[in-house]
Formats: structure tokens, C-alpha cells, sequence
């Protein structure tokens, strides 16, 4: 389905949307050496370069509605508001972290803020998070719920019967899929037939987008609406984010660290370097002359000193102590 | 138990559902066929009737989402139930159920958890084979985070059915088809039976027999045949395959010596094995005969009726296995 949009924003959303995008790029970036020198061990998949879809997603979200992540969820639990010393804190493994250290990088959690689960089996919170829009269909609480996931997780097949289901059931949910052309090395013309991927919610009868998801105010319009649908009882909604992450797969950099696993070409990633949400969210800015280049090193001043205060926590935290191996196997 | 209102097991579980869904709106069911007594037998009667189609879903055969849509609605705050009319086709749900539910509480830190119930249903026999009859709870007893309880009759049914649903942690409930036919007195008022704990159905100082679901009530048959030849068992119920209760175990081989466990599933790496394991390294100096396992061939269920006479445990291979060591 295409979509188009035309729309005035005031100052406040836009600057709070770079805001967002802003925090999540300067908080991994804060990882990154951490990462070369083996302090931060757990594996860490950077969300650099695809901070808008979050970003514009969760800005239209309230604290009771719910998101479900995958191995690529710092940007995620960042935009719905999970506190960024507890993430920093988990990613470096300390008692501190949002999740007491056990679950590192890949387990970020926070129910109050409505992060109910995050985990790197691809495709595995799909279902997960479907079996949460039914509870608040059962309830009739008005929430709703998104599924983030990437390309690689259309190869599996809970997908599609997590899709049939919702369609069947009318669930408030939205499934989100954030398509950033490789499915950790491989590209997307080798894992399938259809590069269009919103394309499969069809056969469902799924109302289905597909996106420039590094235009964050595409992506806050078109999931504006895809809520609307939703509360309106004609869940769900399937909308594919077209991105491209500019760090590695998992880390910093794939071709670091020994391995030479990056095979995308050069040209690609130059390409996408200049379509970076952050830079143009902040050019689209200065055109409407609705911000001035110190209020948005404000800005960025202001995030960093977030960062280095949640750094700062991570790094003066204990790990976990050893006496507590078998603490919360069972509640 | 002398008197009182007698009712069948899987009618037990029925009552069970109905008093649960009744005081507590956050329990819900879904599965493949509770519509249908072809799947469910009776355990379901009158659920949508009563609480709609909202809380009493069928659904698609879809059983890794659907597993997984009970795993998230209980993150959620439901109070889930996701049956498996047959156990054998859960196994397309591994992954809800081991790396999302198992693991959660873990995972988060004690943040969340996922207080699921997964019901399976072991329905063998009938010449039904290999994908249609097999005992899988040795499985999911070996896994962190998940509880484990197989019920032995009608009462214990009803009890273990709402401890499940109201336990904090996700708790795998098996039981067997076989039984769901059998009677006994079952309160009327709703109660629970401690997940952990097992019972001792009949007290005796030669031997102990520790059994669980169907196979409790073969080893009660031979209680009486031994006993006229003066042999005098102690007989254990588990009731619960994970945590079990290992002090009750401990306790009774202390008194007795010895030890047969009757397990219905594969011998290799069952929960047998670990409950012979765990005798050895706590009472090997009290142990008159070595442990006595009576499992189920490690051969895939066979289909022809003759096959299946020696397949399945009856009395009979249970009194074999206690007279080696009389």
C-alpha cells in the first residue's frame, strides 16, 4: 500500500524526536570501545542508522503499551523509555543492569515502562507479543502491542501463524519489521523470493506499509495511523521499514576483531551513510528554521552528560556476586 | 477420602477449569480442538458456554504461536492455558516453552515471568505409534525455570490443575488419557495440592516403589499379590516429576533399602535416572540391592498390537523387576 504525507510539526515533536534518535546513537556509540578492549564482552548489536523507526514508533506510544524486541533492541527499549543507566549498566553485566546482570545485551527488560520482553532467538518474541495484544483484547485495556523484528525473521515460519492468528482474532498489533537488507551476512535477494516483504501480510488480510525507515517523520505518520487502525478494532497492521545498519552485525565493526565478515560493498554503505535519520532529521530541522545549531548542540550536550552519568554507573557497579548463580530461576 | 462425591479424572479437571475461570477473569484457555470432545473429551465441557469465546479459544494448528501467544499473554498478566491434546505435537512449541518461558524469570532478573500452564495430553496405546504415544516428561523435567506434575487420579487432577494455573512460573501439566476415565472422591470446594510434593500411598518396610500417573495404579496392583507373599511394599505417588520430592524419597529408602522406579518413559537419561542418581549419592552405604528402573524400551512406540503387549509397563514387569531383589 503506499503511503504519502504532508505535514506541519512543531518544534516540540521534532526536537523531541531527535532528542531520541540522538540518545540511542550516542549511548551505543559509548559502547563501542568498551566493546574493542573486551570490558563489554556480551554480544552488543549496535541499532546505528536505524534509530528513526524506534524513534517514531515509540514517540506514539503511551508507558502501558507494549513492545517486544529482539537481539537488536537498544534503540527500542531507549525510544519506550527504559532508563538508560540500567541498559548501559546490563550491556556491561553489573547487579545494576535492568536485568541484575543476567540477561547482558540481548535479555533488556523493563515491564513498568511496558518492555515486556527482548531476545535473540530470531522471530521468537513474534508470538510472544501477539499472545500479549490478545490478553488486552481479552481485557479490552485499549493497549497496543508492536513486534519488532528484522528481515532474517521472515524466514521463520511463526510468523505466518502468528499473522493468520492476530487477522483471525483482529489484534491490536503491529508488526513491525525493520528491513535492513541482510540477514547478518546475507543479503536479502538470498533469503528470499519477494524482496517486498509487506507484501507477505497480504494473504492475510493484514493492511500492510512499506517504508523509508530512516525518515523518522514517515515513520511517526505512518504508525500514527497504523495505531488508529488498531484501536479501532481492525488490527492488525503490518509495515515494513526499509533501513541499513551502519555498524556491524554484532559489534562495532565486522570486519574488527579478527573476522572479515562485512561483505557488503563499499558504495552500499556510503550510500546509506548519507541517508543517516540523525543528519536529516536535523537538516529537514534547520530548513523549517525551527531550531538553532546551539539548541541542538544543547541537545547533544545535554545527552552526553546522560551518557557519561550512566556510564559512570555501569562502570562503579558491582557484577553480580557469585553466591546469587541460582537467584530467580523460579519466582 | 472414605466418603463423598465421586467424580471422573478428567471431569476433575473440568470442575477445575470451570471454579478457576469463575473467581478469576485472568485465566484464560486456548488449544487446538477445546471445542471438541474428539480432542478434549470432557475436560472442556461447557467452558464457552459459560466464559465465551473470549477466554475458551480453538485455534488453528499453528502450536508454536499459539504455545507462544500463552507464553506472552501470561508476561502480560493472564493466567494462561495452552492445552496440546497430544503431547507429541508440543514439540513444535520448544521454543515458547524452553527458551522463552523456562528462561524468563531468569533472564530478567526475577523482573518477570511467565505463570503459564502447558498441558499435554499423553494418549497412547491403540496401535497409534510413534508420533501419537510418547512420554515426554522426562524433557521438560531437565529443564531450569519450568515445574513438571503428572497426576495420578481424579483428586490429585483437580489439585495439581489449580496449584498449575496459580503457580508464579510456568508449570508443564501431563496427563494420560488412560486415566480419564477413572473415578474417585473428589471435594467439591476448590483446593491445591503443593507442586514439589509427593505422597505415599501405602506405607511398608521391605521395599519402595516410587511411580507417578498411570503407572501409580499398576503399581498398586501389585501391592496386594506381594503382600500375600509376604512382602511389604512402600509405595510412592510423585505427583510432581519436577521439583521432586527427593526428601520423601530419601526418607523411605532409609527405612527400606531398596528401591524400584517406575517410570513411563524412555530409560536413557529419564526422570528414573536422575531419581536413582540422586539416591546413590546421598544413601549409597544404606542400599541392600542395587536400584531397579523399569522404563520403557528406548524404542520408538510400535504401532502392531503385538509389539505394543511388550512395549507397554504392566504390573506384571513391575513385579518382575521387584523380585530380582527381594
Amino acid at each position: 500500500m503506499e503511503f504519502k504525507f504532508k505535514m506541519e510539526y512543531s518544534k516540540d515533536i521534532l526536537l523531541g524526536l531527535y532528542q531520541t534518535m540522538v540518545r540511542i546513537r550516542l549511548a551505543e556509540e559509548s559502547l563501542v570501545e568498551a566493546i574493542k578492549s573486551g570490558e563489554i564482552k556480551t554480544p552488543a548489536h549496535l541499532y546505528s542508522g536505524e534509530e528513526a523507526i524506534a524513534t517514531g514508533i515509540c514517540t506514539n506510544l503511551t508507558k502501558e503499551d507494549y513492545i517486544f524486541g529482539n537481539h537488536r533492541s537498544h534503540g527500542h527499549y531507549l525510544a519506550k523509555g527504559g532508563d538508560m543507566g540500567a541498559m548501559i549498566a546490563e550491556i556491561y553485566c553489573k547487579e545494576t543492569g535492568c536485568s541484575k546482570g543476567r540477561g547482558g545485551s540481548m535479555h533488556l527488560i523493563d515491564p513498568e515502562n511496558g518492555i515486556m520482553g527482548i531476545v535473540p532467538i530470531v522471530a521468537g518474541t513474534i508470538s510472544l507479543a501477539m499472545g500479549a495484544s490478545l490478553a488486552s483484547s481479552i481485557r479490552k485495556d485499549n493497549r497496543i502491542t508492536v513486534s519488532f523484528f528484522g528481515d532474517g525473521a521472515t524466514g521463520e515460519g511463526v510468523l505466518y501463524e502468528s499473522m493468520n492468528f492476530a487477522a483471525l482474532k483482529k489484534l491490536p498489533i503491529i508488526f513491525a519489521c525493520e528491513n535492513n537488507l541482510y540477514s547478518t551476512h546475507l543479503p536479502i535477494k538470498e533469503i528470499r523470493v519477494n524482496e517486498n516483504i509487506s507484501e507477505s501480510a497480504m494473504p492475510f488480510g493484514i493492511q500492510c506499509y512499506r517504508i523509508d525507515g530512516n525518515d523518522v517523520l514517515q515513520v511517526y505518520e505512518i504508525f500514527k495511523k497504523a495505531k488508529q487502525i488498531c484501536l479501532e478494532g481492525n488490527g492488525p497492521v503490518f509495515i515494513e521499514f526499509l533501513t541499513y545498519r551502519l555498524r556491524g552485525h554484532v559489534g562495532p565493526d565486522d570486519n574488527i576483531q579478527g573476522t572479515h565478515t562485512d561483505i557488503r560493498p563499499k558504495w552500499e554503505i556510503e550510500e546509506w551513510l548519507r541517508k543517516d535519520p540523525i543528519k536529516r532529521l536535523e537538516l529537514y530541522i534547520y530548513k523549517q528554521n525551527l531550531a538553532t545549531e546551539v539548541e541542538i548542540e544543547n541537545i547533544r550536550y545535554l545527552v552526553n552528560l546522560e551518557v557519561k552519568k550512566a556510564t559512570d554507573l555501569a562502570l562503579s557497579s558491582n557484577f553480580p556476586n557469585p553466591s546469587e548463580l541460582e537467584h530467580y530461576v523460579y519466582r | 477420602m472414605s466418603t463423598g462425591r465421586k467424580l471422573s479424572y478428567s471431569l476433575a479437571i473440568n470442575e477445575a477449569l470451570k471454579q478457576l475461570m469463575e473467581i478469576d477473569k485472568s485465566v484464560f484457555i486456548l488449544g487446538q480442538g477445546v471445542k471438541s470432545p474428539w480432542y478434549v473429551g470432557n475436560t472442556c465441557r461447557d467452558l464457552i458456554e459459560l466464559y465465551g469465546e473470549d477466554r475458551v479459544i480453538d485455534t488453528p494448528i499453528s502450536e508454536n504461536a499459539m504455545t507462544g501467544a500463552a507464553v506472552g499473554a501470561s508476561i502480560a498478566g493472564m493466567k494462561a492455558i495452552i492445552i496440546h491434546p497430544r503431547l507429541d505435537f508440543a514439540l513444535y512449541a520448544f521454543d515458547p516453552i524452553i527458551n522463552q518461558a523456562a528462561n524468563w524469570s531468569y533472564m530478567s532478573g526475577g523482573r518477570s515471568s511467565a505463570p503459564v500452564v502447558f498441558w499435554m495430553v499423553i494418549n497412547r496405546g491403540g496401535e497409534q505409534a510413534a508420533q501419537h504415544s510418547q512420554a515426554l516428561h522426562s524433557i521438560f523435567a531437565h529443564i531450569p525455570g519450568l515445574k513438571v506434575v503428572a497426576p495420578s487420579n481424579a483428586y490429585d487432577a483437580k489439585g495439581l490443575f489449580i496449584a498449575a494455573v496459580n503457580d508464579k512460573n510456568p508449570v508443564v501439566f501431563i496427563d494420560d488419557r488412560w486415566l480419564y476415565n477413572r473415578e474417585c472422591i473428589v471435594p467439591e470446594e476448590m483446593y491445591e495440592i503443593p507442586i514439589g510434593k509427593g505422597k505415599i500411598i501405602k506405607e511398608g518396610n521391605d521395599m519402595t516403589v516410587v511411580s507417578s500417573s498411570f503407572l501409580v495404579s499398576e503399581s498398586e496392583k501389585c501391592l496386594s499379590i506381594l503382600s500375600s507373599e509376604g512382602i511389604d511394599i512402600e509405595l510412592i505417588d510423585l505427583r510432581t516429576l519436577k521439583p521432586f520430592d527427593e526428601d520423601l524419597i530419601i526418607k523411605s529408602v532409609k527405612k527400606t533399602g531398596k528401591l524400584i522406579i517406575v517410570d513411563g518413559s524412555w530409560k536413557t537419561n529419564s526422570i528414573s535416572a536422575e531419581i536413582a542418581a540422586s539416591v546413590y549419592e546421598k544413601l549409597f552405604g544404606y542400599l541392600k540391592a542395587p536400584i531397579q528402573r523399569v522404563n520403557l524400551p528406548d524404542t520408538p512406540a510400535p504401532a502392531s498390537r503385538s509389539l505394543e503387549s511388550v512395549y507397554y509397563i504392566t504390573a506384571e514387569t513391575i513385579i518382575n523387576a521387584i523380585k530380582k531383589i527381594v
